[in-house]
């Protein structure tokens, strides 16, 4: 997993509540074994026609966001089907940073695994930085993971609250898996114990 | 308050999360051990694939049950050949780390093979106190049981592979309670939509929610998966109901149930899994049975839900954020506000998925249907497993499907998410006992309105939204 320290980046602005999994990647793609390539299916029914040509009026079509980082969105964000694939295909297009009012539980964990930073911060805030957003190109947002920071295109910056823990992760690009086997003695003692309590099991 | 030599009293949720903690960091992150692992192909071989190019590999393959459900085919001939070739790679590709990795199998030639969802419980590897897990977000439905069960990234999937053990932090207690009796026509899917509509897809957004209540109590293990299975579209991390007589009646028998003096430990233990007097709830929700009517959803989220005797709402019904989410949703599903939602026309109808593919749900529609044609365009049956199938069979039930105009598939997840070749085409509007009316769900353009069997079934018959309530022997009052 690659590290997440600090990031400017453009924001694309995606006011609309309750993005679903489904609209961020389409289960037509998740026949893939891979995790990689999804990013152009990204928002696929959202960012193309029926015939492959892209909708310009969608907001990663624009080119002031065609190579935006970072995106600012509606309540809720991430609900629905608990697949990776969500953020395997945000990651894959290049963004590393949402931030919203409120995520879906699954989403939200999925997007620590894989080096994206979901930011939740109070409605006034991702209000403000949805306007700073629909700048575009010229107008950057700057992520700090440290300071656990958002600074907006005018300055303004907002503290966000986050896990201690999947700081540290994301700070250091560490895998989770290698972390917990280094517990397995604490694991095989539980194992032995629940043998006993919980045979059945 | 408790005095200090009393323990202070718990939730279930509580009871079963720290029966399951491993190790607890400093900051309150804990490692929670995982009893039971399901599998599916469409989640897991990125999972497989991190196990092999780091030479780890399955902790406990006695405690992990795979089955491909999601991609299968639901017509004859797929345990032959699956036509679709990134599917079969899939499946086929399951199989492999099936076998490599010695984990627990229902191939599709394997009569018990079904939507995983299902497949757990009937097969009794689902029981009371567990901690249970899957790489689908519907695994909320094992919360039946009184287990303590969701939906995790594939990531995790590979963590619990290698582990048996997930990264936790504890979530908040809500409650969810259905008070008194539900009316003649009112179902579990009712209850669970309902629930949703009432808190809201984000409502539940950091909780364990515990239903409970006479209504709750009084429905079969079926009604109770189905209030469970859509804990997530509230945006709960997991839904769950105290064990009872009902929890034991179901599980005593199943192949991996505990037999005998294992049987009587484990019963003992799962009598003491209830929420303890005076336990706290961060959050607390309660809906009287009797306000719940048969509902369907008219929009594109599972929120949008309304007793079918409503109309479709105007944008001046909503406030903030959700007013650009509506507009989108009554031009995505093609609906007028004010008009009446039984003047909705449909295509097509769907009853299976882990929401509604048990056998209760086949009778359920089938009683509705018994005698009738269908005035819609194609309607289709998907039983949630191989057994729930046979059952069917065995009662009369696919009969009465067939007779109807409906299609009597095999076992699998089908048109609910449509990865297999049971989609909608674009515009084509369907009656569906599954879960999310997203955009595009159902296929490209799709248009979904959820709904209980018995709806679905009375929509099959008149070709348009219905009241199931009218078409039910002795007319219940609407409410």
């Amino acid at each position: 997993m690659d590290k997440f320290t600090t990031l400017t980046g453009i924001a694309a602005p995606m006011p609309l509540v309750n993005i679903d999994t489904d609209m961020i990647i389409p289960k037509q793609f998740l026949k893939t074994i891979k995790r990689s390539g999804l990013g152009v299916n990204l928002f696929d029914e959202m960012r193309y026609n029926q015939d492959g040509t892209e909708k310009p009026d969608f907001i990663l079509n624009q080119p002031a966001y065609r190579s935006a980082e970072i995106i600012v969105a509606g309540d809720n964000f991430g609900c629905g089907s608990s697949r990776e694939h969500a953020p395997w295909a945000l990651l894959d297009f290049g963004i590393r940073c949402v931030i919203s009012t409120s995520f879906a539980d699954i989403f939200f964990s999925n997007c620590f695994k894989n080096g994206i930073l979901p930011v939740v911060l109070p409605q006034e805030a991702v209000d403000a930085l949805m306007e700073d957003a629909k700048k575009g190109a010229n107008a950057r947002i700057t992520v700090d993971l440290a300071s656990q920071t958002v600074t907006g295109t005018d300055g303004t910056t907002y503290g966000f609250e986050v896990d201690a823990f999947k700081k540290h992760c994301l700070l250091n690009g560490l895998d989770d898996i290698g972390l917990t086997l280094e517990k397995v003695t604490a694991i095989d003692r539980f194992e032995g114990q629940a043998a006993q309590s919980r045979p059945w099991v | 308050m408790t005095t200090p030599t009393q323990a202070a009293p718990k939730t279930i949720y509580d009871k079963i999360w720290d029966a399951h903690v491993v190790d607890t960091s400093e900051d309150g992150t804990c490692l929670l051990y995982i009893d039971r692992h399901l599998v599916h192909e469409v989640t897991s071989p990125q999972a497989f694939e991190g196990l092999r190019m780091t030479g780890r590999t399955v902790r406990a393959p006695q405690k992990t049950i795979a089955v491909p459900d999601h991609n299968v085919p639901t017509t004859e001939g797929r345990d032959i050949r699956i036509d679709n070739e990134e599917s079969r790679i899939q499946v086929d590709a399951l199989d492999k780390n099936a076998r490599d990795f010695k984990i627990n199998y229902y191939p599709v030639s394997d009569i018990r093979q079904g939507i995983v969802h299902i497949v757990g419980p009937e097969q009794g590897w689902t029981l009371p106190g567990m901690t249970v897990v899957c790489g689908d977000s519907h695994t909320a439905t094992h919360g039946a049981f009184g287990a303590l069960a969701h939906g995790i990234g594939t990531s995790e999937v590979e963590h619990v592979l290698a582990t048996q053990t997930l990264i936790q932090k504890k979530s908040k207690n809500m409650k969810v309670e259905i008070t008194g009796r539900l009316r003649p026509g009112v179902t579990a899917k009712d209850i669970t939509l309902s629930v949703i509509g009432e808190t809201g897809t984000a409502g539940g957004t950091g909780y364990v929610i515990e239903y409970c209540g006479e209504a709750i109590r009084e429905l079969s293990m079926e009604g109770r998966m189905t209030v469970c299975n859509m804990a997530i579209e509230g945006g709960a991390r997991a839904g769950l109901i105290a064990p009872d007589e009902t929890t034991f009646a179901y599980v005593m028998g199943r192949p991996h149930a505990p037999k005998g003096a294992q049987w009587e430990a484990a019963l003992a233990w799962w009598k003491t899994l209830f929420t303890d007097e005076g336990a706290h709830f961060d959050k607390v929700v309660t809906l009287r049975g009797e306000d719940i009517a048969p509902v369907v959803t008219w929009g594109t989220s599972p929120e949008d839900v309304l007793p079918i005797t409503a109309n479709v709402p105007a944008l001046t019904d909503f406030t903030g954020g959700k007013v650009e989410a509506v507009q989108r949703a009554l031009d995505y599903m093609g609906l007028t506000p004010g008009q009446k939602l039984t003047d909705i026309q449909i295509d097509t109808v769907f009853i299976g998925s882990c929401t509604n593919g048990r056998i209760e749900d086949l009778r359920a529609a089938a009683a509705i249907l018994k005698g009738k044609k269908i005035a819609v365009k194609r309607a289709m049956v998907v039983p949630g497993s191989g057994l729930v199938r046979a059952q069917a069979e065995e009662e009369g039930l696919a009969k009465i499907f067939l007779d109807a105009g409906f299609e009597w598939r095999l076992a699998g997840c089908s048109m609910c998410l449509a990865m297999n070749p049971d989609q909608l085409a674009p515009g084509e509007r369907c009656a569906a006992t599954s879960n999310r009316n997203f955009e595009g769900r159902q296929g490209r353009g799709g248009r979904t309105h959820l709904m209980s069997p018995a709806m679905a079934a009375a929509a099959a018959i008149t070709g348009h939204l219905t009241d199931v309530r009218e078409m039910m022997a002795e007319p219940a009052e609407a409410i």
